[in-house]
């Protein structure tokens, strides 16, 4: 055996000299817009209206049930999306760019569709839009704190597969301090609060396992994130089954409270998604305006992505190369440990085994759609919320979409995405080499 | 894969040696760094057993009255789960029989042969920098069609089997194909896509299994039809066990990996486009259709993974049929360098850790997950040899190789 295994290395093939005509956005619009006409349009029943209920029972200010006449709104929203696909095929021919607008409106336009269609003469239930909204926050919550972690390792070039180990560790830990503290404190709010302090530190000892041996050993990353979560299901199934099992108070539901914040929470709609959330989701909202602000404006941000696109460089200067790694990578892993959190804690659950079910990978996901950048990944992570809780809402309703292809939706969601409206993504330059003077 | 490693790195121990030299070289040997990544994961895994083990924690109650209950306790602990280990997955000694002695060692080989297939598949793409995590995808769609051909259809002995082995291959193949297309007509992350295709053909799976083609008959589980006996690897070595023929099967898909990567065109241009993809092109290779190449056959090998579940050792489709094959093998293929060697000794060692699982459930009581966690230490381990020799105190190697990452 020799001193590092071989593993892939992630470099793009980029070799375009002039910008051709791309034609795959119009294509895919277009084909997405024309299924939907007939799908979600004509597919309509006509004559039947879809209720959309936008406040919930215990606001103080009611906003009154819309009826919908179902058939003329599909069928409009879904011409709506081939007139943009057109839009988009004239920016294509004449080589101008649309922005981030087109995508976001399609996307609105076409849920409001495919919502028009499931609810469409059903009188004995509604669409439940604030619901909806509520569910996308609250599961894109452990996803911005994957991603989010992803993005401050892999700025400064250490590559960070092992999000789905740092999340399970940070459950498991939350779950195991939580419950201590629940039993010795005698509450178990204060339990969880307790819990959600431990959660971090999980995932940080996971991020300095994956430095030491990524910075100091000079191993190839992936292969030591990968062997990471392995580690980490095993280390958390081993204690879910020893421990855990023989001792049940350290593996008790306790729960974060919801914190509504004084006015905000009062506003119809946004009130509830938004400020009538717990500790965890407020952390969140600081979380990404904060390293947002520090990744691009400030001092320790300039450095950490000098550090990841062109470490000999920064070593040059004087910005200690393998030391920011090593914080950077132990700090990701916190972050990611504390959103590990989400999975016991913060939704009153007890610790299961394996329990986070490949939310790390979709978080790595979330973050290479997001570009690398805090604000893309929250927007990344919002999508796979938002298209998670669609798929709990459309089983509350009942549509005649067999559920397994409604629990892909988001996947396909993500591949469509992917191919047809991110395509090419760079990674920080030096990511995944090791810094050897 | 010690086997290998001694191989390449004694030999040029020559006899006339002097014994100083000799014993300078092994302690500097990969080999030995091999053995004592094994010997630092077992203590560690030790460690845990001994702490999570109700036993010790009762001795450790009175530990200052009587010390060596504690100790006695820790070690009947720790022994047992390693015994049960080695009895579940190498040689029962424990056993009656010859037969039964025997049996573990052709249970690590059939948890193997999918580990194998797939690592063999996975070794490919990250030769041609393609980090392909969906083998999980790959082997649950080469189940789906092949088991379906296995027992919806009904043919000829030999054919049939050969229709089904195919089927599966292809079931694979077009789930590498579509990441592959997509990474090189659109550029879309191969990481990302291959991550959405295993949740996608799980669902399908799910999907296929509630529908009443899948369905067999007379059982309200999700599960499908017994494959046809004609659609089934024979047993290699007599009905009482487990191991088909998809083993030698593997070995032979090993060697002809081996051979498309280093001794064909194909298999240079595809480490070509993996080392560097520009060079690459400059040099007129078709970069594009390497990369659809590459993840077209780490599929099919994947699908053929596939077989080996269903038409091998599960004998029938369920939602559980790939088990946790696909990421175990992203591990084998690492360990294994992502050379087909490597890949099969690596197999072989992740197989029997499988192997003991049960076992060490029964014998020692314990969560079989302390295999997760020494199947991850030793990998870490080998991964950083100056670690093993910091911990061991091992010298550090005169010429130590260097490889490129």
């Amino acid at each position: 055996m020799t001193a590092t295994l071989e593993a892939p290395q992630t470099q793009e093939p980029e070799a375009v000299v002039e910008t051709p005509k791309s034609w795959k956005m119009p294509i895919l619009l277009g084909a997405v817009g024309l299924i939907s006409f007939v799908v979600f349009g004509l597919g309509t029943p006509g004559g039947t209206e879809t209720r959309f209920v936008l406040s919930q029972k215990s606001d103080a200010l009611q906003i009154p049930v819309w009826h919908a006449p179902a058939q003329p709104f599909a069928i409009a929203a879904t011409l709506a999306l081939i007139a943009l696909a057109g839009l988009s095929a004239w920016a294509s021919a004449n080589r101008r760019k649309l922005g981030v607008w087109l995508p976001i409106v399609y996307g609105v336009l076409l849920v409001f569709a495919i919502l028009m269609w499931a609810g469409a003469g059903k009188s004995s239930t509604s669409i439940q839009v604030t619901g909806l909204l509520i569910g996308a926050v609250v599961l894109a919550t452990p996803l911005v704190f994957g991603a989010l972690a992803g993005v401050v390792c892999e700025r400064s070039g250490i590559v960070n597969i092992a999000i789905e180990g740092q999340l399970l560790a940070g459950a498991f830990m939350a779950a195991l301090v939580g419950s201590a503290a629940a039993t010795a404190t005698g509450s178990s709010t204060a339990g969880a609060y307790i819990g959600l302090l431990a959660a971090p530190v999980a995932g940080a000892l996971i991020g300095l396992l994956l430095a030491l041996f990524a910075v100091k050993y000079w191993v190839d990353q992936i292969v030591v994130g990968v062997v990471l979560n392995v580690l980490a299901v095993g280390l958390t199934n081993f204690f879910y089954g020893t421990v855990m099992k023989e001792n049940t108070d350290l593996n008790q539901r306790i729960g974060l409270p919801d914190l509504p914040i004084p006015v905000l929470s009062h506003i119809p709609v946004i009130g509830p998604v938004l400020f009538d959330q717990n500790l965890l989701v407020y952390t969140m909202y600081v979380l990404v305006i904060v390293l947002n602000v520090m990744l691009f404006k400030s001092r320790w941000g300039l450095r950490v992505r000098a550090v990841g696109e062109h470490p000999k460089a920064a070593d040059t200067v004087g910005i200690k190369v393998n030391r920011t790694r090593v914080r950077n990578t132990i700090l990701g892993g916190a972050i990611a440990g504390l959103g590990g959190a989400f999975f016991t804690v913060a939704s009153g659950l007890a610790f299961n085994k394996e329990m986070t079910g490949g939310k790390g990978y979709i978080a790595l996901a979330a973050m290479i759609l997001g570009r690398w950048s805090p604000k893309g990944a929250l927007a990344a992570a919002l999508f796979f919320g938002f298209a998670d809780s669609l798929r709990e809402q459309f089983g509350i309703i009942g549509t005649s979409i067999p559920s397994q292809f409604l629990a892909m939706l988001p996947y396909l969601a993500t591949i469509f995405a992917v191919a047809g409206l991110v395509g090419h993504v760079r990674p920080p330059a030096a990511e995944n080499q090791p810094y050897k003077k | 894969m010690s086997a290998e490693a001694v191989k390449q790195d004694d030999a040029p121990a020559e006899g006339s040696r002097d014994w100083r030299a000799l014993l300078r070289e092994i302690a500097e040997s990969s080999a030995l760094v091999v053995v004592m990544a094994v010997v630092a994961s077992m203590v560690i895994g030790g460690l845990l057993i001994i702490f999570a083990d109700p036993d010790v924690s009762d001795a450790a109650g009175y530990f200052f009255a009587r010390p060596m209950d504690t100790f006695t306790a820790a070690w009947d602990a720790v022994s047992s789960a390693y015994t049960a280990m080695f009895r579940g997955s190498v040689w029962n000694y424990s056993a009656d029989t010859f037969a039964q002695q025997f049996k573990p060692l052709t249970e690590t080989l059939t948890m193997a042969t999918p580990l194998i297939f797939a690592g063999l598949g996975l070794g490919i793409g990250f030769r041609a920098g393609l980090f392909n995590i969906g083998a999980q995808g790959q082997i649950i769609m080469g189940a789906m069609l092949g088991g379906w051909v296995g027992f919806a259809w009904h043919l000829p002995v030999g054919l049939h089997l050969l229709v089904a082995v195919v089927a599966s291959a292809l079931g694979g193949a077009i789930w590498g194909f579509i990441p592959g297309i997509l990474k090189a007509k659109t550029g879309a992350h191969e990481v990302i896509v291959t991550i959405m295709l295993n949740y996608v053909a799980a669902n399908l799976l799910a999907f296929a299994l509630s529908q009443d083609a899948f369905q067999r008959p007379d059982s309200d589980n999700l599960q499908s039809p017994i494959v046809d006996t004609t659609a089934q690897y024979p047993l290699i070595l007599g009905s009482s066990y487990r191991l088909h023929l998809g083993f030698l099967l593997a070995i032979a898909a090993a060697i002809g990996v081996w051979w498309l990567m280093e001794r064909s065109t194909w298999g240079f241009r595809f480490r070509a486009v993996g080392a560097n993809p520009r060079a690459a092109r400059t040099a007129g290779m078709n970069v594009s259709f390497g990369i659809i190449a590459v993840m077209t056959i780490a599929g099919a090998l994947a699908g053929l993974a596939g077989s080996a579940q269903i038409l091998g050792t599960e004998k029938s489709l369920t939602t559980g049929i790939a088990g946790s094959f696909g990421f175990d093998a992203i591990t084998v293929a690492l360990l294994g360098r992502s050379r087909p060697m490597g890949t099969v000794f690596a197999g072989i060692l992740f197989g029997a850790f499988k192997a003991s699982g049960p076992t060490l459930q029964v014998a020692a009581g314990l969560p079989v997950d302390i295999v997760l966690i020494l199947q991850s230490l030793i990998v870490l381990f080998i991964a950083a040899p100056p670690l093993v020799r910091f911990l061991f105190r091992l010298p550090t190697p005169t010429n130590e190789k260097v490889v490129a990452a």
